[in-house]
């Protein structure tokens, strides 16, 4: 976690950071699925996010859905689309959240014009109060760079709240000095350039992302573009604390939708790839070199 | 700043460095990680041969800018609107600039900077197609292959643009999503840069999105208030009272006022899109007009914080104009704060005073504006005596691209100064 979460630590009102994410990178990788909240309606969404942890999910990340999603590919564009025309709002988010049975960590997945108007002033503050109060252990923006995103970790420190990151093929090792330093949880590894998809082969730069990173003393979770356990294993065994896996589930979601099937068979239809995603993960970690220096080539 | 505007040019070193990317609370860099390393690239190049001429850079683009685009434009006395007005109207002819549009100054700029830079590709974005347009033309004058995108519902406007972007070359990729207006086409622009950021450069199309854009595209279209600025004291032997120009990101706006911004008894009138009424259908997420400077609240879209046409909850809510090159939600930060310090008077004319000022510059002055320009004339009719003794209207772009859609606007309203319209039932094809 940052440093700046314990500049201040000996303030007794602070609360505690939240630890249920470092706990759930703690033995072997995690798998971290993300669906769109609301996508395609409410109640199927809940369904469906509580099917994610019984497939084996260890962080969820739940997509708040913006009107603009510039760093979303058509699958999960598509999804925003349906879930603000099933009229998901940020709090009819946080209703879903309290509304949600599960116990493993949420991390909310959303643009940064939806936290700085939240409430009652502007800026992040009151939305971040929002979520600490039902539950969410951190944010994903990605349109929130590290040069912007001091008053977010300000209001996260404030709430023992998670930011991470989202670390690019193309962050050199200036930018990543300046984005570690306003990170905690975890760092989101981009596998590839781009936006959010599935694809059929995992990008050989992620090797070289994850051993770039090698001395980041944070959990590094690779996303986009893993759909199949056997992406799932090749990115844990380069060296993935977990992986992250958005479209390829939204995609489930979708399809059902269009095919005009019941909640209960697309639930089962995400609990088995969830199963399967997680247990390529675990596959992954069972191949790799027992050394730490654990690059693939 | 006085002495900038003096010459036309800034001081040595005033300009040194790209600054922050703040003006005021607005600006700054809103993207995705994946890009800031090109946007940082940028920053420097931008810095380098913009700001210090490295290379030769500027020297070079105010060569072709002359030789290829035809400047200067001239400054032109509007004899019969100073007539009708009882008062001096200047007409800053952006429309005779090469391609019909202001939108050039812009895209050459950009197109021979990512030249420079080492870049191999160009993508734009269009709303009313004269960026798309004035890029594609750069691409095709430099040697760049180009790829625009624009809104489906923007192609099915302005499909002679469409056509202009083709023949020069560039491939123009329909975006479907929302209601495929500019909006739409610049989230689907960014994506595709974030995918292919390392070759490829993003020319947008006006004083938004990320620093170093705002002030990037504000330098290259100060051409026109620095030629402007001149042109009127030569004519009219003194600085106007008022500036006006019609905003959509703001470009021409910005590029009109630059030069006058010392200038504290110069007013500037930035003219947004009042469309077909100023109120914000918050159930629907429409807002029937694109006045983000006169209506909207400060939040954060494609990268740069600024006035915006959004929900109590900050979705964006969609536009609407009659023209599609003012139809955004959003508007350059640079004009949100200068507006905010009371230098700017943001107004607005609906699409009825609009259509009225396509037929009135047209029958008066003989020059058929486009329906963005054509806005600033709707100001202009209805807001003459506010105005001062000599004014300078932008004329940001022609008229061509638009018949079509002024034969269909036309035709739904009661337009008094429109010449009989039923020979054209069933447009011009
Ligand atoms: C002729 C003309 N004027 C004005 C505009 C609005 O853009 P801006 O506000 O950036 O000048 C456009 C946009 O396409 C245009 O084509």
């Amino acid at each position: 976690m940052s440093d700046a979460v314990d500049d201040e630590g000996d303030d007794a009102d602070d609360p505690a950071v939240d630890d249920s994410v470092a706990d759930a990178f703690a033995d072997g990788p995690a798998f971290v699925p993300y669906l769109a909240v609301g996508d395609p309606d409410y109640e199927s969404s809940l369904a469906y996010v509580e099917a994610l942890e019984r497939g084996g999910a260890d962080v969820i990340e739940l997509g708040l859905p913006f009107s603009e999603p510039i760093a979303e590919g058509p699958t999960i564009q598509n999804a925003v689309v349906r879930a603000l025309e099933a009229g998901m709002t940020p709090e009819r988010f946080f209703e879903f959240v309290e509304d949600l049975d599960v116990d493993v960590p949420l991390v909310c997945m959303t643009y940064y014009n939806l936290i700085y108007q939240f409430g009652s002033e502007q800026g992040p503050r009151p939305f971040v109060e929002r979520a600490a109060s039902v539950g969410i252990s951190g944010f994903v923006v990605p349109d929130l760079p590290a040069e912007e995103a001091g008053p977010l970790r300000e209001a996260c420190d404030e709430f023992g709240l998670h930011l991470i990151s989202i670390v690019a093929p193309t962050t050199d090792d200036d930018r990543l000095g300046t984005l570690v330093d306003v990170s905690s949880g975890y760092l989101y590894v981009q596998a590839r350039l781009g936006v959010t998809g599935a694809s059929s082969s995992v990008s050989d730069r992620t090797g070289e992302s994850l051993a770039r990173l090698s001395g980041v003393d944070l959990p590094k979770a690779v996303g986009f573009g893993i759909s199949s356990d056997e992406q799932a294993a090749t990115v844990v065994e380069a060296g993935a604390d977990g992986i992250i896996v958005g479209s390829a589930l939204v995609d489930i979601v979708a399809d059902g939708h269009e095919r005009g099937e019941s909640t209960e068979s697309v639930a089962d239809r995400l609990e088995t790839k969830a199963r399967e995603l997680k247990r390529g993960a675990l596959d992954g970690y069972g191949r790799r070199p027992p050394a730490p220096e654990g690059t693939s080539d | 700043m006085s002495s900038e505007s003096e010459r036309g040019e800034p001081a040595d070193g005033e300009w040194a460095s790209a600054g922050d990317g703040k003006f005021g609370r607005y600006g700054g860099q809103y993207v995705p990680e994946a890009l800031m390393p090109a946007i940082q690239e940028l920053t420097d190049a931008y810095e380098r041969y913009v700001l210090n001429n490295e290379d030769g850079f500027m020297d070079e683009f105010r060569r072709r800018i002359r030789d290829f685009g035809g400047r200067p434009t001239p400054l032109q006395r509007a004899d019969r609107l100073s007539e009708r007005y009882d008062t001096e109207v200047y007409l800053k002819r952006e429309d005779l600039l090469h391609g019909g549009a202001h939108k050039l100054n812009n895209a050459l700029g950009q197109v021979l900077l990512a030249k420079y830079m080492g870049k191999e590709r160009i993508i734009a974005e269009t709303g009313a197609g004269q960026h798309g347009t004035a890029t594609a033309m750069a691409a095709a004058h430099l040697g760049m292959p180009c790829e625009v995108y624009m809104g489906e519902r923007d192609i099915n406007r302005q499909r002679p643009n469409v056509f202009r972007m083709k023949i020069n070359g560039s491939e123009v990729t329909p975006v479907t999503t929302g209601r495929g207006t500019l909006k739409e086409a610049i989230s689907e622009t960014m994506r595709d840069w974030a995918t292919n950021v390392e070759d490829t450069h993003y020319v947008i199309g006006s004083v938004v999105g990320p620093h170093p854009f705002p002030r990037m595209v504000r330098d290259f279209q100060a051409l026109i208030s620095e030629e402007a600025r001149r042109q009127v004291r030569e004519k009219a032997g003194r600085l106007p009272d008022s500036v006006v120009a019609c905003a959509g990101g703001g470009s021409n706006t910005m590029g009109s006022f630059h030069h006058f911004v010392g200038d504290a008894d110069v007013d500037l009138f930035a003219v947004e899109a009042g469309g077909s009424s100023l109120a914000v259908d918050e159930e629907e997420g429409v807002a029937p007009n694109s006045a983000s400077l006169s209506t909207g609240t400060e939040g954060v879209l494609h990268g740069a914080r600024t006035k915006l046409l959004q929900d109590h909850d900050g979705q964006i809510v969609e536009s609407h104009s009659v023209s599609s090159g003012l139809d955004y939600a959003g508007v350059g930060p640079e004009l949100a704060h200068l507006v905010d310090e009371g230098r700017v008077t943001p107004v607005n004319v609906d699409d009825d005073a609009a259509i009225e000022g396509f037929h009135r510059l047209s029958q008066e002055e003989g020059i058929i504006p486009a329906l963005e320009t054509a806005h600033a004339f709707g100001y202009l009719h209805e807001h003459h005596d506010e105005l001062g003794d000599v004014t300078v209207i932008n004329v940001s772009g022609r008229g061509d691209k638009d018949l079509d859609t002024a034969i269909e606007e036309t035709a739904k309203r009661d337009v008094a100064n429109a010449p009989d319209m039923s020979m054209f039932e069933g447009g011009l094809r």
